[in-house]
């Protein structure tokens, strides 16, 4: 593992660079639909800075729209989402780009551009919208490639559907630390369908890139056992509304009884969270 | 029934209304920073080189029969000596511009719409949102590029095409001297035939980029629904291209007083 330093200098420096205090995200009363259907209804919750947030909870529930909120994909019927300090619902459309461009999204499937090789891919944003020379970016997407376990030399001008979908995960994972320093990352489904391997390698990206760089994460997950591993803070959502929002403690403790329904199953995977925790493995 | 009638109205007139926006979107990002100058190269190489076997063979072969018809047609009048001046005005006004705008609409169409539409199954436009970049600049303005610098020069290449298949049609089947059937047409270059030869192959490749990009970013339904859209598509961009071509006709035969 790169020392603290040393994965520092992976970002270009400078103000920019810093990371945010105090809450980077904010959901301020969001309600969104589609198709006349209510998806969230009046949600409001924070996101502090330097931590990672998983947003927990069934299928279908709405997890993956709260990252598209955030991004600014989708609009919210109504409330407002503060990203950076800055209104994403009531944005320009060139000042919503700019603040896009602080935050990497992960996307559940990877959405990689097929055709394009790894390395224009994880080089793309700064291609398109940095003057970076062209061999400052490639020594730039290399490191990345190296941060996130993947051998720039085999796969640097492989296309996308030549590589494993874990590779295709922590190529997406490189691609969007590569933009200009992100200041959130948003995954989503990170670790779905990957075998044991990728999941330990993308965990440890996770962890890493909040204890070293101090990047704030939202992860959108609904494996118990990787959201304990990487988590500091726990979003649940159910029937369109956040029904609890803490810490890991006070999800070991909780008494909401949809949210116990919901680890139920994962009893055994809490307790052996919990005891590293108490081992100090934890942040 | 009526409720079925009416939902399909509403249908059509939701999708005119999104077509229109789409495609004023299209024209503003054209003219908007940032240009994505490789990509622009890129497709405007796909829709000009990559064109041109098709069109070439198509524009031979289409000119020969369009010239064998006239030439049985004149002879029975023993007027075989106009050739040329059919020649011109059937293709440069109408056979040259339709048939490339056709057989182009059916490569680039298909094309257009299956690529960016299975980009946005795959998340990959929603991607490049997230990387603060404009789908539309960077998809579909260098499509509509493309197209409209190219069609018009593929149109050009079609017609010549088109006046030499004839031209063996001329010599070998009507009896025609080539130097008649060559002057007749260039003295038939007038303003009105040329004029009606440009406007043509602008229009239809604003249509075809219109529709074709419209459809990709309007797709849903996964690759199902890619293939619905892709066909669409095809069909639209085909049908509005007929339909333009009378109405640009309609227009410049009256401004012409013609």
């Amino acid at each position: 593992m790169p020392s603290s330093t040393g994965s520092r200098a992976l970002y270009a420096g400078g103000a920019a660079s810093r990371p945010p205090d105090g809450d980077v995200i904010v959901f301020d009363r969001v309600t969104y639909d589609i198709g006349g259907r209510t998806i969230l209804s009046d949600v409001s919750f924070k996101v502090e800075a330097g931590t990672t947030t998983i947003v927990l909870g069934p299928s279908g529930i709405g997890k993956s729209t709260i990252l598209r909120l955030t991004l600014g994909l989708i609009r919210p019927k109504s409330g407002d989402i503060f990203v950076l300090g800055r209104s994403m619902v009531h944005a320009a459309k060139d000042e919503r780009n700019e603040l896009r461009r602080r935050i990497g999204m992960v996307f559940q499937n990877g959405a990689l551009f097929d055709s394009l090789t790894v390395g224009e891919n994880v080089g793309y944003s700064l291609i398109e919208h940095s003057r970076m020379p062209i061999d400052q970016i490639e020594e730039r997407v290399r490191r990345m490639l190296v941060l996130v376990g993947l051998d720039p030399a085999i796969i640097l001008d492989s296309l996308p559907n030549e590589l494993s979908i874990g590779m295709q995960r922590r190529t997406a994972i490189a691609r969007a630390l590569a933009s200009n320093d992100p200041a959130i990352m948003l995954y989503d489904e990170p670790t779905t369908g990957l075998d044991p391997v990728s999941v330990e390698m993308i965990t440890d990206i996770i962890v890493r890139l909040r204890q070293e760089l101090h990047v704030t994460s939202v992860v959108v997950t609904h494996e118990i056992p990787h959201a304990l591993k990487v988590g500091n803070r726990f979003l649940f959502l159910y029937d369109r509304r956040v029904v609890f929002d803490g810490t890991a403690e006070e999800l070991a403790s909780t008494d909401v009884p949809e949210l116990l329904k919901f680890l139920e199953p994962f009893k055994v995977s809490l307790a052996q969270a919990f005891h590293s925790f108490s081992e100090g493995m934890r942040p | 029934m009526i409720q079925a009638v009416w939902n399909r109205t509403k249908s059509l007139f939701k999708g005119v209304q999104d077509l229109a926006a789409f495609s004023v979107a299209m024209v503003v990002a054209s003219f908007r920073r940032p240009h994505y100058w490789r990509d622009i190269y890129e497709q405007t190489y796909f829709a000009g080189v990559g064109s041109l076997p098709v069109v070439l063979v198509s524009s031979f072969f289409a000119g020969q029969a369009l010239a064998l018809q006239f030439a049985r047609q004149l002879r029975e009048t023993g007027s075989e000596s106009v050739l040329g001046t059919m020649m011109a005005i059937a293709v440069v006004r109408a056979l040259g511009p339709d048939l490339t705008g056709m057989v182009v609409a059916a490569r680039l169409a298909s094309g257009y719409t299956a690529e960016i539409g299975s980009m946005k199954s795959t998340d990959q436009i929603d991607a490049l949102t997230a990387f603060g970049t404009d789908p539309v600049s960077k998809l579909a303005a260098p499509r509509l590029i493309g197209i409209v610098v190219m069609l018009p020069i593929l149109t050009f290449i079609a017609n010549t095409v088109q006046f030499l298949g004839g031209a063996i049609m001329a010599k070998f089947v009507a009896h025609v001297s080539l130097s008649l059937y060559w002057t007749q047409i260039r003295e038939k270059m007038d303003y009105g035939t040329v004029l009606i030869g440009t406007v043509k192959p602008l229009t239809f490749a604003f249509v075809i980029a219109f529709v074709a990009c419209w459809k990709g970013f309007a797709s849903s339904g996964g690759t199902r629904g890619v293939g619905y859209a892709t066909t669409e598509s095809v069909v639209i961009a085909s049908v509005l291209i007929l339909i333009f071509d009378f109405i640009l006709t309609r227009v410049i035969f009256a401004l012409l007083h013609w």
